[in-house]
């Protein structure tokens, strides 16, 4: 049990405003289950699916980032409104600015490189390992994708095996098929 | 690649600590200083926390954490209401709070319903920790009448907790 809504409202709100939320958090529906939502001043830091443990999560954050966490659905507004137009197929391109601070230098090269495949079409690890300068790196180039912190924004579903095979997924291959089915139209 | 994980404290979320305490510290505060001034103590006791948070060094106790800082806001509401700033000492922050956590459920509501002079008393006596010389400079009455409204004002919450 905890007080009530106004309360918690106007703390949100005055944290906020003498900028002391460094973490704001929400969770949202969407057609590959619950997603949870976490952006910092900078911009979208992480998405979880409902498959990852919430309290670890968020454990996690508090560590790498600051534990100056709190939920503040409103700051992850746009976020939500552009996941929702995606879902509905009504949003190709994403355009809410996103914070690399946990992913390192090798993989935020695969990431961003990554992010430049086209709605609806896939690239294949060799490829993206091509690009980013480790022609023999298509492992590593999985691992990088596997720790993506921002999926669906940074659409590691679209990175697929050579010959057509679905590869792997962090959120599980069911969703990642899910993704490439939508996109497929 | 050097790794920099050494870290001795892991704080959770403080948007667990919150879902966690904030009942708690609502309550100490309307019996501290009244619901008309507990909201105030309230949003500030939890934003002095949260500016704080990442320095502190231990997480074990943080409902004890939480309530010496709403005791400190407290402190201060009532010294803002009694106009005439006095210099008094901060609380010894080493003290323990309550060492049985929820068995007070209640105890601060019947507090809230004493009159105003036993009520400031008893809250500067039990949760500010003052002496006698304290809270009478605080009020501005004499040590006999603090000595007074405190006995006066446990008195009644004897007889209404019987």
């Amino acid at each position: 049990m905890t007080v009530d809504q106004a309360l918690t409202d106007r703390f949100l709100e005055r944290a906020s405003a003498k900028g002391l939320v460094d973490v704001a958090v929400t969770t949202m529906d969407s057609p590959v289950g619950t997603l949870l939502l976490m952006a910092t001043p900078k911009g979208l830091v992480r998405i979880a699916f409902e498959s990852e443990n919430r309290d670890e999560v968020l454990g996690e954050i508090a560590m790498h980032i600051s534990p100056r966490i709190l939920e503040a659905p409103r700051r992850l507004d746009p976020v939500r409104r552009e996941l929702d137009k995606y879902f509905e197929g009504r949003l190709r391109d994403f355009d809410v600015p996103l914070d690399w601070s946990l992913v390192g230098d090798f993989a935020r090269k695969v990431l961003r490189r990554t992010a430049r495949i086209p709605y609806g079409s896939v690239a294949s690890y060799g490829e993206v390992a091509l690009d980013v300068g480790t022609p023999r790196g298509a492992r590593a180039v999985g691992n990088a994708l596997g720790s993506n912190p921002i999926p669906l924004i940074v659409p590691c579903h679209r990175v697929v095996r050579t010959g057509g095979a679905i590869g792997g997924y962090g959120g599980g291959l069911p969703r990642k098929r899910l993704l490439l089915d939508l996109e497929a139209g | 690649m050097q790794v920099n994980t050494v870290k001795s404290k892991t704080l959770p979320p403080f948007q667990f600590v919150f879902d966690e305490h904030a009942q708690t510290v609502l309550r100490f505060l309307n019996g501290a200083v009244g619901l008309s001034e507990a909201e105030d103590c309230f949003q500030e006791t939890m934003l002095s926390a949260l500016r704080a948070y990442p320095r502190l060094g231990d997480a074990s106790n943080l409902r004890g954490w939480l309530l010496t800082i709403a005791r400190r806001k407290a402190i201060d509401a009532h010294r803002a209401r009694a106009r005439r700033p006095i210099p008094v000492a901060d609380p010894d922050l080493s003290v323990g709070v309550d060492p049985q956590p929820d068995t007070d459920d209640g105890l601060w509501d019947q507090v809230r319903g004493l009159p105003a002079k036993q009520r400031k008393a008893v809250v500067l006596r039990f949760a500010g920790d003052k002496s006698y010389p304290e809270i009478a400079a605080t009020m501005s009455v004499t040590q006999d009448s603090a000595r007074q409204n405190v006995h006066e004002g446990l008195k009644k919450l004897r007889k209404e907790l019987r």
